[in-house]
């Protein structure tokens, strides 16, 4: 699975598209663990952009708690963003919102990380 | 066929405490009084109809027990947990004449599973016939050591009923009480074993105490098939999905999220959420229920899934 990937400042956004589901969870594992690997002791921060994720399986969500859990455990953080209604009410429901920050919107999440990644992000 | 819920509870059974019981009087008085609730019919309309089950009723706390009735002049029921003693005084109530025969299928002999079976009156009658069926190699041991000094008074050799251990193989249809049984291996500390029981074009599993890990899609398509079609599946939803892949992993047990997924790939027409947390009350168990029904709203395809979450007491017919 191609993710398209962008960096404001030291912000890492990463973007997904389409399902995230029982079929293909371990594709999309694989294509994310390089990203994880890079997200290092140095206060890496990353923002997962789900602006083109319809749907997300409980598969998919797993995915996500061990990218968290690996990028924590390397000293980086990941934050959720730009969540499509029904992936919203998904994390919601499945409680990933206790372990994950969200925003609205991509920008919000840049604002919280840093000045210099959410002027790259504007400009 | 009639399923009947004797105990629902997971792990531990539990009571509602007196203050849990002046919330709900509370809690009822207070929107009785704004609804302007005056007379006795309205009274009884407002429970039915106004109430949520949850501030009107409970979920119970008894541990697992579950009937399904057989139409035979014998009793069919899968673990024996605290619900099985009231299971027990509705055998002898009901039995009106000719001995009483009971099959038992057994998930896995955890304690809470065992721990009705001390209270369950028709072991302790003359000319009662028990078979407990299962397929792990120590379900007598497990039931006689409970009964065993010094943990209880009545050891299991003086129980006065014939009980009959008999070992089931998963993958192998067994015919108990005029069902086709299919037992399947599950995975639990100990292992586990769910049930597909058929009769008459009609199909209930009873799957509790089974985790399913999500990366192995081998193992979720053989759950999805163990399913296929079947009119109930009682299903462990004991945590949410977050905490069965981080700090519960590996505790052996499932949630409504998987549940759903799965019951919506295998053609489910009915999910009932089982085994529920002791921790949770029952306005927290609600909201597990109407969360998972909204969850199966958004998720869901051609079909439509029924959702609910059991409680003592509660029957479904299929």
């Amino acid at each position: 699975m191609d993710i398209r990937n962008k960096t404001y400042d030291d912000v890492l956004v990463l973007s997904p598209e389409g399902r995230i589901d029982h079929a293909n969870s371990e594709d999309f594992r694989n294509s994310l663990g390089p990203f994880i690997d890079r997200c290092k002791s140095n206060g890496s921060r990353m923002v997962l952009d789900l602006a083109g994720v319809d749907y997300i399986s409980s598969a998919g969500l797993r995915c996500f708690m061990l990218a968290e859990k690996q990028a924590k455990a390397q000293g980086g953080t990941i934050v959720v963003a730009a969540m499509q209604p029904v992936v919203k009410e998904i994390f919601e429901i499945s409680r990933f919102t206790l372990i994950f920050e969200t925003y609205a919107t991509v920008r919000e999440a840049l604002a919280r990380f840093s000045p210099a990644a959410l002027k790259a992000y504007q400009a | 066929m009639l399923v009947r819920f004797w105990g629902t509870r997971g792990s531990l059974p539990v009571a509602l405490t007196s203050a849990d019981i002046r919330r709900k009087v509370e809690t009822a008085l207070s929107l009785a009084i704004a609804q302007g609730v005056d007379s006795p019919d309205s009274l009884r309309s407002f429970i039915d109809n106004d109430l949520d089950f949850s501030i009107s009723q409970t979920y119970g706390g008894q541990s697992s027990c579950v009937e399904i009735e057989t139409g035979r002049a014998e009793y069919l029921a899968c673990d024996m947990g605290s619900g099985a003693r009231a299971f027990g005084t509705h055998i002898m109530s009901a039995q009106k004449s000719g001995p009483i025969v009971v099959n038992v299928l057994m998930s896995h002999v955890h304690w809470d599973h065992i721990m009705g079976f001390p209270f369950f009156a028709p072991a302790y009658v003359p000319g009662a016939h028990i078979r407990i069926f299962g397929c792990h190699d120590v379900i007598e041991k497990a039931f006689r050591l409970q009964q065993s000094a010094p943990c209880f008074p009545v050891d299991f050799s003086r129980l006065a009923a014939n009980i009959e251990f008999i070992k089931l193989e998963a993958g192998q249809i067994a015919e108990i009480a005029g069902f086709n049984i299919a037992p399947k291996l599950q995975r639990h500390t100990g292992n586990s074993y769910g049930y597909r029981l058929e009769r008459g074009g009609k199909a209930i599993v009873y799957s509790t105490d089974s985790e399913h890990k999500l990366e192995d899609p081998a193992e979720t398509q053989a759950f999805v098939e163990f399913f296929r079609n079947a009119d109930l599946v009682i299903f462990d939803a004991m945590y949410s999905l977050l905490d069965a892949v981080s700090v519960k992993e590996d505790w052996g047990h499932s949630s409504n999220i998987v549940g759903v997924e799965l019951a919506q790939l295998a053609n489910v027409k009915q999910l009932c959420m089982f085994h529920h947390e002791p921790a949770f009350n029952d306005e927290r168990i609600q909201s597990v229920l109407n969360e998972t029904i909204r969850f199966e709203r958004l998720t869901r395809g051609d079909q439509a899934l029924i959702v609910s979450a059991a409680f003592d007491g509660m029957e479904i017919e299929v």
